[in-house]
């Protein structure tokens, strides 16, 4: 019979320690699935996890990594600290595809007047519009006390239909004929956010996501802000006796993520993106909540986290196009790796004991 | 005559800690046995056992001399052993008839369950309305709810854990009327306790554990209250010290308190007013739920209120927010070790940190200093003598009396001109309890205002200048506490409110009535 037994204290080395068994496991059970699809297993594991950063066509591949990952990083790094504290930020995707609004919509305004104020400007934009679109769940939580799960995510919806009106309305590039979609920014230069070193895929979102990690993990770590953020998501009512002011901290939660997310968006379309456009919005929203938790909340596992993702996605497309696994198997491998960390997850909170029939 | 149960060497460990080590006695039909021992010598671990929630590792009970193995609750009920927890199993959403129906293996229709009810309660002398909502009953009354429960199963032995710790004096007069009626009837008892006095009024004989172990045997009626501790604690109990000092000013007072919302089944806090003076313990006695938590945090400064309803040295501080109250000299230590005094998860220097940080000079511009905070943290445990590996432990790890005193010394430290401190005291051993009432002593000999609630009146009184009773919301007058008889004490906790006593002959009719209809 197996037993689990709780620890006094969650065990150090298997909350560092069940990522890496979780990725092993992934492989194994994954491989499996590939074997019984008619795939040679190995082929496909080493073109997933080993092609795209060592193989032959790296060069390509590696680039691609950075530019999945940051916007995955930047918005994993924000909606931590709301889950840490117990504020549940579902709609990040929606706060991404405001930043982006309001930013291209900063740019646009500008076009074709070249200055150096121009990005600077547009990823405040950015920012601000994140943050304006967390505040509706983040003030009707406070004032109304409605779940900021459900209001945070309709909103993307709303978010969606914006995006479409813009793309098809006021942000419509003039000279295009009809076409839909706004001015593509990376033809404008005081506005695109280009790769910093060729062929890295470097760019400055990558570098904001990079800070972002930096600043939450001082946060988190030697600021009071931090604690009272860690401490109202592990037991509220001590943190109200610790003097922490709810409301402040719910806003303080849901305008991070919203920055950072809205940040995200604005980076996204004045660089790999190049334009508002109707489907402009490709889920980073929703998988940097995977990101978040695959990386355990902490700033660095999600820097981690954030780059294993970004693989799986690269190599899974590679896998697509050179072995032809279907992309519902892709999904399905990469739900495996959710599903055996957050399985696994018991390790760090139990010890698992093997003991014969108890004794009557 | 045979005994009712014998229990032979029963054995259980758990992983580090042997809950009962080789525990035997035996209880006679019509006994009320007394299983005497601190908090953590293994009695709920053996009372388990009996009620068939943990199987023993080894050992034999035997019930009317036949072999008796429980492997769950039910067949213990089946073979007549009915148990009222200290902590009740009750639905406050659901009505009294529902809750006990719900406890049963076929409850008769709702309709005569509840005059079933009303029949058995008053019989007992614990009338019971069998429409009303849990939650709106007070902690005495839900605990008649379980020995109805209990009652209505007819058993030959009814286990009790702490049962009157949640009791007026009066009400404990009662209780026990019914349990010696129980007894006369024939029905046997295990009554647990850690409250000598009341082990001597009520019991025929004692079985005292310590650490798991039977330390002794004994007729509770023969034996002084003395004996008894010393067998329960294994050395002589040290009582406080109390230096008699004259009050000095008035620190705090608080006046016209009234809740303005409350939670769900909470108590709403009714004109609460008292002033406490530099140098003066203040006792607030009542059983828990009746308005305790609501009156820490109005004071604490959790739940706000209009500004003139605290006031700390003049100065009105009933809007103030708990951090700028500690600013100001005044902390509090809540009930709740876990989850509201302490962050279970987190470590203890961070939860010295959690009400520490501002008086201890613990950040600078908002940043934590981890160095000095674990040396803060050193200093608890050092001064309040907290049994921890180090200050890198997480608060659930440790035992509750060691995390208790590690709360109180946190807030002891920090030197505050008012402490106020719910139940400082509850769930802890003997010698952790007189350790944390004589830091309280010391606190206020030192020139603070220290105010106790508690609902162990006998703690009250050992540090208490002055007594006050909190009863469903209302506080009364001070009186202070020299010379205040327990009878007193129990009239200002609204006495018995409607208890009732058992009467003899009606109740074993009824009893017998229903046992007839019985499948």
């Amino acid at each position: 019979m197996i037993r689990l037994e709780k620890r006094p204290t969650p065990s150090r080395f298997w909350t560092w320690a069940t990522p890496i068994l979780a990725v092993l496991l992934t492989m194994v059970a994954g491989g499996l699935m590939f074997a019984a699809l008619g795939k040679n297993p190995f082929l496909a594991i080493k073109t997933i996890f080993y092609d795209p950063v060592l193989g032959e066509f790296a060069f390509y591949y590696r680039g691609q990594l950075l530019v999945k990952a940051g916007p995955l990083i930047l918005i994993a790094v924000g909606l931590a600290m709301g889950f840490k504290a117990g504020i549940w930020n579902i709609g990040a995707e929606g706060q991404y595809i405001m930043g982006a609004i309001f930013g291209a919509a900063v740019g646009l305004a500008f076009y074709p007047a070249e200055s150096w104020v121009i990005f600077p400007l547009m990823v405040l934009a950015g920012a601000v519009g994140g943050t304006l679109w967390a505040m509706i769940p983040a003030i009707l939580k406070v004032r109304f006390n409605t779940n900021e799960i459900l209001v945070s995510l309709l909103l993307v919806y709303v978010a969606e239909q914006l995006l479409a009106a813009m793309a098809l309305g006021p942000l419509r590039n003039p000279d295009a004929a009809g076409f839909p979609g706004s001015r593509n920014l990376q033809q404008y230069p005081s506005a695109s956010n280009s790769e910093l070193f060729a062929g890295t895929g470097m760019h400055w979102g990558v570098v904001a996501a990079f800070i972002a990690v930096i600043f939450a993990y001082i946060l988190l770590s030697r600021h009071l802000m931090g604690f009272h953020i860690r401490l109202a998501g592990q037991s509220p009512r001590a943190a109200r006796f610790g003097g922490v002011n709810p409301t402040a901290l719910v806003v303080f939660c849901m305008g991070a993520s919203g920055a950072l997310a809205g940040m995200a968006g604005l980076f996204e379309v004045a660089g790999p993106a190049g334009q508002i456009s109707i489907d402009f919005n490709s889920g980073y929203g929703f998988t940097a909540i995977i990101v978040a938790f695959l990386g355990r909340l902490h700033p660095i596992g999600i820097l981690l986290a954030g780059l294993l993702m970004a693989l799986t996605y690269i190599g899974g497309e590679a896998a697509q196009a050179t072995l032809q696994i279907p992309a519902a198997a892709i999904q399905a491998f990469q739900g495996m790796l959710l599903f055996f960390l957050l399985g696994l997850d018991v390790l760090a909170n139990y010890r698992i004991r093997l003991t014969r029939e108890g004794v009557a | 005559m045979t005994d009712l149960l014998t229990l032979e060497g029963l054995t259980k460990a758990y992983p580090g800690v042997v809950a009962n080590d080789d525990v035997s006695f035996a209880i006679a039909p019509g006994e009320i046995h007394a299983l005497l021992g601190e908090n953590g010598a293994g009695k709920s671990t053996l009372v388990k056992m009996i009620y068939g929630l943990v199987k023993p590792d080894s050992g034999r009970m035997q019930l009317h001399g036949a072999p008796f193995a429980p492997a769950e609750p039910r067949a213990a009920r089946a073979s007549g052993v009915a148990m009222v927890f200290q902590h009740f199993s009750l639905f406050e959403a659901l009505t009294v008839a529902e809750n006990v129906g719900l406890g049963m293996e076929n409850p008769p229709p709702m309709r005569e369950l509840s005059r079933e009810i009303r029949e058995v309660s008053h019989a007992y002398g614990l009338p019971l309305d069998p429409r009303r909502l849990v939650g709106d009953l007070s902690a005495g009354e839900r605990q008649r709810v379980e020995i109805v429960r209990c009652l209505l199963q007819d058993p030959k032995l009814l286990i009790m854990d702490e049962p009157t710790s949640v009791l007026t004096p009066q009400e404990v007069e009662i209780l026990f009327a019914t349990l010696n009626k129980l007894k006369a009837e024939g029905t046997s008892i295990l009554y647990i306790s850690h409250k000598l006095e009341e082990i001597r009024a009520l019991c025929d004989g004692a079985t005292i554990l310590r650490r798991g172990k039977v330390v002794g045997r004994c007729d509770p009626r023969q034996s002084t209250a003395a004996e008894l501790a010393e067998m329960m604690v294994g050395s002589a109990l040290h009582r406080p010290d109390r230096k008699p000092a004259a009050p000095g000013d008035v620190v705090l007072q608080v006046a016209g308190l009234t809740s303005e919302h409350v939670e769900a089944f909470g108590t709403r806090l009714q004109n609460v007013g008292f002033e406490v003076h530099a140098g003066e313990v203040l006792g607030i006695g009542g059983v828990a739920g009746n308005g305790q938590d609501e009156l820490l945090s109005a004071i604490s400064g959790e739940t706000l209120g209009p500004s003139e309803t605290v006031r700390l040295r003049g100065e009105s501080i009933g809007h103030l927010a708990p951090n700028a109250r500690r600013v100001r000299g005044l902390l509090a230590a809540p009930e709740e070790r876990l989850g509201h005094a302490a962050a279970p998860d987190m470590s203890l220097t961070e939860n010295a940190v959690l009400s520490g940080w501002q008086r201890q000079d613990l950040t600078q511009q908002g940043f934590v200093f981890w160095g000095k905070a674990r040396g803060f943290a050193e200093t608890i445990i050092k001064s309040f003598d907290v049994r921890t590996p180090g200050p890198g432990t997480a608060a659930r790890a440790l035992s509750g009396g060691n995390l208790q005193k590690f709360v109180i010394g946190r807030e002891v430290l920090q030197r505050p001109d008012v402490l106020v401190v719910n139940q400082p005291t509850w769930g802890v051993d003997a010698a952790a309890a007189a350790a944390i009432r004589q830091a309280l002593l010391d606190l206020a000999a030192g020139g603070a205002a220290v105010i106790v609630i508690s609902q162990d009146l006998d703690e009250l009184l050992e540090v208490s200048d002055r007594f006050a009773a909190l009863n469903a919301g209302y506080l009364s007058a001070p009186r202070p506490a020299e010379g205040l008889t327990m009878e007193q004490i129990g009239l200002m906790l609204g006495g018995a409110h409607d208890m009732d006593v058992a009467h003899t002959d009606e109740a074993h009719k009824i009893k017998d009535s229903y046992e007839e209809h019985r499948p």
